[in-house]
């Protein structure tokens, strides 16, 4: 921004003075951003719009948790283990996102591909776990039809898992488009987008199993 | 096979509905025919459906809103002849269909006539002003547009098939719960309003990051002009507003499709979370609408006093502390909820405060005004009719923000009088005047100005005949939403409130007769300048209608005022044009069917989900799916125009500036 501080404009069509330098003063008057910028950004928009709905599901779940309606409470469903292994393989697929975005970089197919490989697999196997679990509440009579608390908790927690089988399907056509297209700029961006999103839904569970998961298994009586 | 769907759908047995319904169809039907016989149907898909230039969308934004409008505006029609005449009557319409008209015409007014407005009028203009060639996003912005009119789709097709919610334009549970409301209404509105929301959540992506970070060289944030301010505060809100109706609604979808516990009275479900979730977008959504609406007055205001806009730093801020301010008052909507005296007190003073940069507004516009040269054309009247009414709105709208009189006006006429007195008298108003101010700029005519005014004299009196009477009978303990009374006391309020109406359908019909009239004689009445009002943003420099690309070369702005500040040197220099520049090609986004099969898909899904047909709904999501991979799949993404079709078009508009630049000289400094 700072290199375009004073800028030669000549302008025609609406005939200022001709030529006439044009002081930028970094409050944004330096013209449209470049389309990298515009999508990165615009996105970012998403994501910000995207965590205030979780916000909403979180308020709810705040809201509803004690009303278990003589169903099973959080503290007698949790198990941390199957939690720690989603949080594990999610967390390890952040990684490996990040090194199909250092190989997008250097534009190698090998590596994106199988970077990209590995990040869907670690996300189906998180799927997986969250499936088993949410149909081990189910056969112990602890559907979201039970009760608020659980009608709240499935949603919420179901929200993040549909974002995930969601950016699954979007990974498939990533690799997919990077297969068939190459490193075209367009599909890069649209990449970054991809990673952007992946990350975002990293840092929605690690809320996720702080506030659900750890308070959760807390005893009711620690629970304000 | 149809899931819930038979031939018991179609109302047969109701008169009323089934003419409405056969109507709408022969009406549709008989344009669709006529649109194929003239041969058509090519050109509307090459250039309209498939078009992502944001000054098409706008106009199709516009029109889907007018249409919607005169729909809202027979339910209004309905409703207040029916209260006319059920004073220890009957009257003509069933409680179960006025149940549905006062539904629909809610849903319809919000959602389907003064959202599109106001986004059309947005998607026409920001980019204008800005100086710049498209929004960020365009074949997004089509798809915006598409889902929108899926959505209005929806809600008309309940006219005919099935039946709309009875419970009012916000479906409250456990009213609308499986339990009470079993049939397909409130699905209807639903998935029609989720559709429409996600439409309208894009927009706000879409026009946050057009508005930040597209604008011409030399644009700072403090230069940008005041419609733009206001369209950013409006789309930061859509952005932090719209998500959380996602999820209340499909808390509320969960609960009726699948059994959950959300808000029913069984299993600790809590109705009262939908009040706070529904009203935390609600309150902000009112927002959405009326600053766009402020941000049309700033300019009109401006253009049509000859002056600058009195104190636009003061302006600027007033619209982003309305923009935060709106997002913290949510809960004046059900202080009889009873959340406490306290939390009733933080949120009626957070109420009254927002009256504070609404009212830096009101005196902007004043000085504006003041010591100006005004020219009382139509949208100058329809911008002194607002401020006008909207302050006396203003004011009702303070007294019920007070909780003490709140829990006396709660949920009667006196309110449905308060908010029809800012919405009428401020985004009605205001989408007026902006179509007035923006629609030569658009088609390359004026609209007539005779029968613009007279249309305005008759909302303005009908207006205030309609809606008065109703602040009376509101202190009186009438309720809303009453389909028949015994009150001797009301009775001939509500009959002046039903002439009222018919003022406003006179207003509504010199409309029609405006827009007939102007397209048959648009050959006297072209604006051959760009420039009809003398106006003082960029969208003023191009020519009307502009071409494609809005601007040959992106303007280079050096003032608050950049049009104005060109036309000012242009006078001392006796010169408005400068040596012809080095044209370049110029490249577009390529127009893309993908917001029309989305939207196709959409609907089918919709329809689907609301009568049962599982098999429909996987087949319609598949087909959204393979939309998305086809258009991300495409290898030509945008076309070039050549410089000579660049040059072409420039040197019709740099004809068109000298020629204004001669009515500039006859014009008094």
């Amino acid at each position: 921004m700072s290199t375009d501080a004073l800028r030669l404009s000549a302008d025609p069509a609406l005939g200022t003075a001709g030529i006439a330098p044009v002081h930028v003063t970094g409050h944004g008057a330096g013209g449209p951003a470049p389309k990298r910028i515009i999508v990165g950004y615009g996105f970012w928009i998403f994501l910000l719009s995207d965590v205030i709905m979780f916000s909403a599901f979180f308020a709810t779940y705040a809201v509803l948790f004690k009303n278990t309606a003589g169903g099973p409470a959080a503290h007698e469903l949790f198990d941390l283990h199957n939690t720690a292994a989603q949080t594990a393989f999610l967390l390890a697929s952040t990684f490996t996102c990040g090194m199909a975005s250092l190989a997008v970089g250097h534009r190698n197919q090998k590596w994106t591909q199988i970077a990209l490989l590995v990040t869907g697999l670690l996300g189906f196997a998180f799927i997986v776990l969250e499936i088993r679990e949410f149909s081990g509440f189910v056969a112990r009579g602890a559907g979201p039809s039970r009760s608020a608390f659980l009608s709240s908790f499935f949603t919420l927690v179901g929200c993040h898992g549909a974002h995930v089988s969601v950016a699954l399907l979007w990974l498939g056509t990533m690799m997919a488009q990077f297969y068939a297209k190459g490193f075209r700029q367009d599909i890069r961006h649209r990449f970054l987008c991809f990673s952007l999103f992946w990350h975002a839904l990293d840092i929605v569970w690690v809320a996720i199993f702080n506030l659900v998961y750890l308070v959760g298994v807390l005893p009711p009586e620690l629970l304000p | 096979m149809l899931g819930k769907l038979t031939w018991q759908a179609i109302p047969f047995g109701q008169p009323i509905p089934l003419a409405a319904g056969a109507l709408v169809v022969l009406v549709i039907a008989a344009l669709l025919i006529w649109v194929a016989a003239k041969g058509y149907i090519p050109y509307l898909w090459r250039e309209w459906i498939t078009s992502v230039d944001h000054k098409r969308i706008g106009i199709m934004y516009c029109l889907l809103a007018a249409a919607m409008l005169l729909r809202g505006f027979i339910d209004a029609l309905m409703m207040r002849s029916q209260q006319a005449l059920a004073f220890h009557a009957a009257g003509y319409l069933p409680p179960e269909h006025y149940n549905q008209i006062f539904s629909a015409h809610g849903t319809i007014m919000i959602f389907f006539m003064a959202m599109p407005f106001v986004i059309g009028l947005m998607n026409f203009a920001v980019p204008l002003q800005l100086g710049v060639r498209d929004v960020a996003f365009p074949t997004l912005n089509s798809v915006s547009f598409w889902l929108t009119a899926a959505g209005a789709l929806l809600v008309n097709i309940s006219l005919v098939v099935g039946e709309f919610a009875r419970t009012g334009w916000l479906p409250y549970p456990p009213l609308s719960e499986l339990t009470y409301s079993p049939g397909v209404g409130v699905d209807y509105y639903l998935w029609a309003i989720q559709i429409s929301g996600i439409g309208t959540l894009m927009t706000g992506i879409n026009f946050v990051t057009t508005i930040l970070k597209i604008r011409a060289p030399g644009m700072s944030y403090m230069r940008m002009p005041i419609f733009c301010w206001t369209a950013l505060a409006s789309n930061l809100v859509i952005v932090a507003a719209f998500p959380i109706l996602t999820a209340t609604l499909a808390m509320l979808l969960l609960d009726r499709y699948v059994g959950f516990h959300f808000f029913t009275n069984e299993a600790g479900g809590n109705a009262m979370m939908f009040m706070n979730l529904i009203w935390a977008w609600g309150h902000p959504e009112v927002y959405i609408l009326i600053l766009p609406a402020f941000g049309v007055f700033s300019e009109v205001v401006s253009t049509f006093s000859g002056k600058p806009l009195f104190d636009r730093r003061s302006m600027i801020v007033a619209s982003m502390a309305i923009c935060i301010l709106s997002l913290c008052v949510w809960l004046h909507h059900f202080f009889t909820m009873g959340a406490g005296g306290d939390v009733n007190a933080v949120f009626g003073i957070a109420s009254m405060i927002i009256a504070v940069p609404t009212g830096v507004k009101i005196y902007n516009w004043l000085f504006t005004m003041y010591g100006g040269r005004v020219r009382f054309s139509s949208a100058m009247l329809w911008s002194v009719g607002f401020m006008v009414t909207f302050v006396i709105g203003g004011m009702t709208g303070v007294l019920v923000a007070s909780p003490a009189a709140d829990f006396v006006l709660h949920n009667s006429l006196f309110l449905v009088a308060h908010f029809h007195n800012v919405i009428i008298g401020g985004v009605v108003f205001g989408v007026f005047a902006g179509y007035t101010y923006w629609f030569p700029k658009a088609f390359g005519f004026v609209l007539d100005e005779r029968l613009g005014k007279a249309a305005f004299w008759c909302w303005l009196i009908g207006f205030y005949v309609a809606f008065m009477p109703l602040y009376v009978v509101g202190l009186e303990g009438m309720t809303r939403r009453m389909q028949h009374y015994d009150r001797a006391e009301w009775y001939p309020w509500l009959v002046v409130a039903g002439v009222g109406s018919l003022i406003i359908l006179c207003g509504v019909a010199l409309q029609v007769a405006q827009l007939w009239v102007s397209i048959r004689g648009r050959a006297q009445r072209r604006d051959l300048t760009g420039d009809p009002w003398d106006g003082r943003s960029l969208e003023w420099s191009t020519t009307s209608p502009p071409p494609v690309f809005n601007f040959a070369v992106l303007p280079t702005v050096t003032s608050d005022e950049p049009y104005w500040t060109i036309k000012q040197q242009a006078r001392v220099r006796r010169q408005l044009v400068t040596p012809e520049p080095e044209y370049a090609p110029i490249e577009m986004p390529r127009n893309s069917p993908t917001g029309f099969v989305t939207a196709f898909f959409a609907v089918i899904t919709g329809f689907s989900l609301i009568w049962h047909i599982w098999w429909l709904v996987i087949l319609g999501l598949i087909g959204a799916y393979v939309t998305f991979v086809a258009f991300a799949w495409r290898d030509h993404t945008e076309i070039e125009i050549p410089a000579e079709e660049v040059a072409r078009l420039d040197r019709a508009n740099r004809a068109a500036r000298a020629e204004a630049l001669a009515l500039l000289e006859e014009r008094p400094r």
